[in-house]
C-alpha cells in the first residue's frame, strides 16, 4: 500500500487572516451602532463608500501587479482598513473626500509597498492624515451627540437628507452649518482653555459627560467592549492596549495633578477623542506594530505619549493618526533593540 | 506524589491529545514476523558493524552487529532465525534512503540467546559495570532521538538530579503513557538502577496532567516499593513540554545553555521507556529487542499500543490492528508535529520509533494557501526556543544566510509551534528546515574551500622556499666564483683541481657528473 506525503507539522492553523479580519470588523459593530445612534447614520454612509473604494483599489491595484485577486480581497483587511478610515471621518463628510482617503490608503499606504504585510504605515491613518491636510474645513465640521434632542444643535438630518448630504455635499434649504455642526469635545476644550476659562468651567458645558464627552464616552465604553473582545479571543495581545492606554494617562495624570484647571484629567482623555479606538483598533494593525512584547509596549506608550503631547500642546485637538504614524516609523529601530532573548542563550 | 514549585517555558501550544482509541486498548504482542529487518544504524552516531554472516544461524536476543565508535549502539536479533542478507534496505528515515541492514528470516522457535546474566543485586555493582551492561544491551533513547544510552549516562558527574521524561505531549503518542499504566514496576526499576549508574539521590519524574491513570499507577509502585528518592511530579499538558530542554525549565526554572546539555547545569534527562529498558538490561539481562509502538489514526481498524520485536514490517503492525479502514491516507513515523511521512508500510520498526499514525484526509487536511505574513507575531508568542519565526522567515526567504544565524536559527527545534499558530498559512518549519540543510551545505563548503585554500597556500609557499633556496644556491656559487677571478692563482688552483677531479674520473671510468 503506498501513501501521500505530508511535512510536518500535520495539524493545521485554526485561525487564518480572514478569521482575524473578521474578528476585528465583528469588534467594531457595537461601537457602530452606538456610533450611530448618538451621531447619526452618516458614519454607515462613509463605511459603504469605503469599503466599496477600498474593495475596488485593491482588486485594481492586485491586478495591475499581476496578483491573485480573489484571495486577497477575500481577506477583509482591506475592508477593516476602510472603516477604520470610516470611524475618523466626521458624520456627515462628502463621497468624494471618504473615496479620496480610502483610495489614498489602500493604493499608496498599502497596494505601492506591496500589499498586505509589507506596509510600514497604517493605511487607514495615512488615508485619514491625507484627508486632514487636504480638507481641513470639512474634516472639523463635526455634529454634537443626539444633536437637536439634547440641545446641543439648533437642528440635526434626517437618514434621507444625511445620505443626500453624503452623495451631494449639499445641506436641505434653508439649514445652515452653524445649526447643525458643533465642535468635538477635543476641539471645544481646546478653544474654551485659550480662553482662559479653567477645566471644570468647560466640563461644566452641556456637552460634556461624566468622564468625557456625552455621546463620546459612550461610542468609547463600546469600543472598549470590542477590544475586550479581540484580547478575549487572542486577535490583539494585551501590551499594546495597556501601553497606549498608559501612556496617555500618566503624562495627562502628572500634569492634571499639578495644574487641574489647565489640563483635563486622564479620564477625560481616555473617554474622547479616539484614545480607545486607537489602543484596541488602530495602534493593534500588525503590519504597521512592533512585534515583540517589550517592543510592543515601547510602541503602544510612545503612540499614547505623542497623542497626549499633540493634543496638549500640537496643532491638531486630537493626535491619533499622527502618533501612530510617528510611531510606525520607529517600529523597525523598536523591533531591533527589544528582540527577546533565545532559550539557552545568556541575555 | 508532591506540589513542587513548577516553572513555564515560552509559549507552546494546547493540542488536543487525540490518544483515547489507543489508550483504551491494553497492550497487545505482535507474533514473530517471517522476516526482521534489522538497520545497523537505529541510533544516534556511527552505523553498527555486523558480527554475523549470511547463512549463520542466530538466536534471539543475540548482538548481530557491534558499535564502530563510541558514539554508537550495539544491535541484536530480536528471534532466532537464519541471517539470510546483510544488504541496503529502505529504512524509516526522512530522507527516504536506503541503508545497511541485516535481514534475519525467523523459524518461529524464538530460541533465546542466554548471553548476558541478569543482575538483580544491581545494588553491589558499580557505575561503569552497570554502563557496560547498558552499552551491551544496545539500549537508547526510546523517545525517539534515540541516542545511545550509554554514552549519555558517561556524560556527567555530580549530577544533582535524574529527570525521567513521561511528558508525552504530541497527539497521537501514548505509548509512555500505556507503560506506565501497564508496567510501572519496570519504569521504578529502571529509575533505581540509573541512580546507581549514576551515582546520585535523586530522580523526578515528569508526567503530563491529562494521564492520570499513568501517574496514578506509578505512584502506587514508588509507594508500594517504600522508594524514597523517587517523586513523581504532574505537570500541564502543554506542547512541547516533552521536549529535554522544555521539561527541564518546567521542572528546575534553570535553562540548557544553547550550545550545551543538560550535564552542563546537573541534569540528566531520561525518557521513561529507557529506564524500563534499562531496568530490563540489567534485572533480567535482556538486551533492546522490543519496543512498545502505538498505531492509531482514523486509518487503522482498532488503534492501540503494541509490544514489538524491532525489524518487524509496519504492515504486521497494522494487521495486528485488525487492518487498514477505506480512510487510509497517509502513514506517519511518529506524532502529528514532529512525525515525517513514510512511503510505504514494508519498512521495519526501529528503536526510536514510539508512533505509527495511519491517518485519513480529515485528521491531515491539505495546506490551504498561504496568505502574506501580517507580522501579528503569534509564532513568536507560540515558540518554545523564544525565537522570532517572523524575523527567520524573512531572512531565509530572502537568502540571508549570515542573519539567519543571528537570529539563532540552530536553536529552533523543529516543533511545528509557529506553523499551528500562524494565521497567514505559512509553512515556517519547513522553511526552517530548508534552510538549515542551506547552512550547512554552506559551512561545508565553507570548510571544504578552506581545505583547499589551505592546501593551495601550503603548496605555493612550498615551491616558493624551494626556488628561494635555488636562489640562493645559486647566488652564493656565483659569489665565490666572482671571489676566485681576481685572484689569478686561486683561479689556477680552481682549475686544476677541476681538471684532477676529472682526469681521476676518467681513470676510474665513471660517467661525467650529471649536470
Amino acid at each position: 500500500m503506498r501513501f501521500e506525503p505530508t511535512a510536518p507539522p500535520h495539524v493545521r492553523p485554526a485561525t487564518s487572516v480572514t478569521r482575524v479580519m473578521g474578528e476585528v470588523l465583528l469588534a467594531l459593530v457595537p461601537a457602530t451602532i452606538a456610533w450611530t445612534w448618538f451621531f447619526g447614520p452618516g458614519i454607515l454612509y462613509n463605511m459603504a463608500i469605503a469599503v466599496a473604494v477600498a474593495l475596488a483599489c485593491e482588486a485594481g491595484a492586485l491586478a495591475l501587479r499581476g496578483r491573485p485577486v480573489g484571495p486577497q480581497l477575500l481577506d477583509l483587511s482591506a475592508v477593516v482598513t476602510a472603516v477604520l478610515l470610516a470611524f475618523c471621518l466626521p458624520p456627515l463628510t462628502p463621497w468624494w473626500i471618504t473615496a479620496t482617503g480610502a483610495a489614498f490608503a489602500i493604493l499608496f499606504a498599502k497596494q505601492l509597498y506591496g500589499g498586505l504585510g509589507y506596509n510600514p504605515f497604517n493605511p487607514a491613518m495615512a488615508g485619514y492624515v491625507v484627508l486632514l491636510i487636504s480638507f481641513p474645513e470639512p474634516m472639523t465640521r463635526w455634529l454634537p451627540p443626539l444633536g437637536e434632542s439634547l440641545g446641543l444643535a439648533a437642528a440635526s438630518l434626517d437618514p434621507w437628507q444625511t445620505l443626500r448630504f453624503t452623495l451631494t455635499g449639499l445641506l436641505p434649504d434653508g439649514l445652515s452649518w452653524d445649526a447643525l455642526s458643533g465642535a468635538t469635545p477635543l476641539d471645544d476644550l481646546r478653544t474654551q482653555l485659550s480662553m482662559a476659562r479653567t477645566v471644570e468651567e468647560v466640563r461644566a458645558g452641556p456637552l460634556y459627560g461624566s468622564f468625557g464627552a456625552r455621546g463620546w464616552e459612550w461610542t468609547a465604553n463600546w469600543i472598549a467592549l470590542g477590544g475586550l473582545y479581540l484580547l478575549w479571543r487572542k486577535i490583539i495581545r494585551w501590551q499594546i492596549p495597556v501601553a497606549v492606554v498608559l501612556g496617555v494617562c500618566v503624562p495627562a495624570a502628572l500634569f492634571w495633578l499639578i495644574d487641574p484647571g489647565a489640563h483635563p484629567p486622564p479620564t477625560f482623555h481616555l473617554f474622547s477623542g479616539a484614545t480607545l479606538l486607537c489602543a484596541f483598533f488602530i495602534a493593534t494593525d500588525p503590519v504597521s506594530a512592533a512585534t515583540s512584547r517589550s517592543g510592543r509596549l515601547v510602541y503602544g506608550f510612545g503612540i499614547g505619549l505623542l497623542i497626549f503631547v499633540i493634543r496638549s500642546w500640537g496643532g491638531y485637538p486630537d493626535g491619533v493618526a499622527f502618533a501612530v504614524l510617528l510611531m510606525n516609523m520607529a517600529v523597525p529601530a523598536i523591533d531591533h533593540f527589544t528582540r527577546p532573548r533565545t532559550y539557552g542563550h545568556a541575555g | 506524589m508532591s506540589k513542587p514549585r513548577l516553572w513555564r517555558f515560552n509559549g507552546g501550544l494546547k493540542l488536543d491529545a487525540r490518544t483515547a482509541p489507543a489508550a483504551t486498548q491494553p497492550i497487545a504482542t505482535v507474533p514473530v514476523p517471517a522476516r526482521l529487518i534489522l538497520p545497523l544504524s537505529q541510533h544516534v552516531g556511527q552505523p553498527a558493524d555486523p558480527v554475523v554472516a549470511v547463512g549463520e544461524r542466530v538466536l534471539k536476543g543475540q548482538p548481530i552487529a557491534r558499535p564502530s565508535g563510541y558514539i554508537a549502539a550495539k544491535v541484536h536479533a530480536s528471534s532466532s532465525g537464519t541471517v539470510v542478507e546483510i544488504c541496503d534496505h529502505p529504512v524509516p528515515h526522512p530522507s527516504g534512503l536506503s541503508a545497511p541492514c541485516v535481514v534475519i528470516e525467523t523459524d518461529g522457535r524464538d530460541e533465546p540467546w542466554d548471553g548476558y546474566e541478569p543482575l538483580p543485586a544491581f545494588g553491589e555493582l558499580s557505575a561503569t559495570d552497570l554502563r557496560a551492561r547498558v552499552r551491551a544491551a544496545g539500549v537508547v533513547g526510546l523517545g525517539g532521538a534515540a541516542f545511545p544510552t550509554a554514552v549519555k549516562l558517561g556524560a556527567g558527574s555530580g549530577l544533582k538530579m535524574l529527570i525521567l521524561n513521561g511528558a508525552e505531549c504530541e497527539p497521537y503518542i501514548c505509548c509512555d503513557e500505556m507503560l506506565l499504566r501497564e508496567r510501572p514496576g519496570e519504569v521504578l526499576a529502571g529509575a533505581q538502577v540509573l541512580l546507581q549508574a549514576l551515582e546520585i539521590g535523586r530522580c523526578c519524574i515528569a508526567i503530563e496532567d491529562d494521564k492520570p491513570l499513568a501517574l496514578q499507577a506509578l505512584v502506587d509502585a514508588i509507594r508500594a516499593a517504600g522508594e524514597t528518592r523517587i517523586e513523581v511530579v504532574s505537570v500541564p499538558a502543554v506542547y512541547p513540554e516533552g521536549g529535554e530542554r522544555q521539561l527541564i525549565k518546567v521542572l528546575t526554572g534553570e535553562e540548557v545553555p544553547a550550545r550545551g546539555v543538560p550535564p552542563d547545569i546537573g541534569y540528566l534527562c531520561q525518557n521513561v521507556g529507557t529506564a524500563a529498558a534499562v531496568g530490563r538490561a540489567v534485572l533480567r539481562g535482556e538486551p533492546l529487542i522490543s519496543r512498545i509502538v502505538t498505531v492509531t489514526g482514523e486509518g487503522v481498524v482498532q488503534p492501540r499500543n503494541l509490544e514489538v520485536r524491532l525489524g518487524t514490517p509496519v504492515a504486521e503492525l497494522v494487521r495486528a490492528c485488525g487492518g487498514y479502514t477505506d480512510r487510509a491516507a497517509h502513514l506517519l513515523m511518529g506524532g502529528a508535529m514532529m512525525g515525517f511521512p513514510l512511503s510505504d508500510d514494508s519498512l521495519p520498526v526501529i528503536k526510536g520509533m514510539n508512533c505509527i499514525v495511519v491517518a485519513s484526509r480529515d485528521e491531515i487536511r491539505p495546506r490551504t494557501a498561504a496568505m502574506p505574513c501580517i507580522r501579528c507575531g503569534e509564532c513568536a508568542e507560540a515558540c518554545p526556543a523564544q525565537l522570532l519565526p517572523q524575523q527567520l522567515y524573512w531572512h531565509a526567504r530572502a537568502g540571508e544566510l549570515d542573519r539567519l544565524d543571528e537570529y539563532h536559527l540552530f536553536d529552533c527545534i523543529e516543533c511545528g509551534c509557529c506553523d499551528v499558530a500562524c494565521p497567514s498559512q505559512l509553512p515556517l518549519t519547513q522553511y526552517f528546515r530548508y534552510a538549515k540543510t542551506e547552512l550547512w551545505a554552506r559551512d561545508r563548503d565553507r570548510t571544504r574551500s578552506d581545505l583547499a585554500r589551505e592546501r593551495f597556500e601550503a603548496r605555493r609557499d612550498r615551491i616558493e622556499s624551494e626556488q628561494e633556496a635555488r636562489r640562493r644556491r645559486l647566488e652564493e656559487k656565483a659569489k665565490a666564483v666572482d671571489q676566485t677571478r681576481g685572484d689569478e692563482h686561486a683561479r689556477k688552483a680552481m682549475i686544476d683541481a677541476a681538471l684532477e677531479r676529472v682526469q681521476a674520473r676518467r681513470e676510474r671510468n665513471e660517467p661525467d657528473e650529471p649536470r
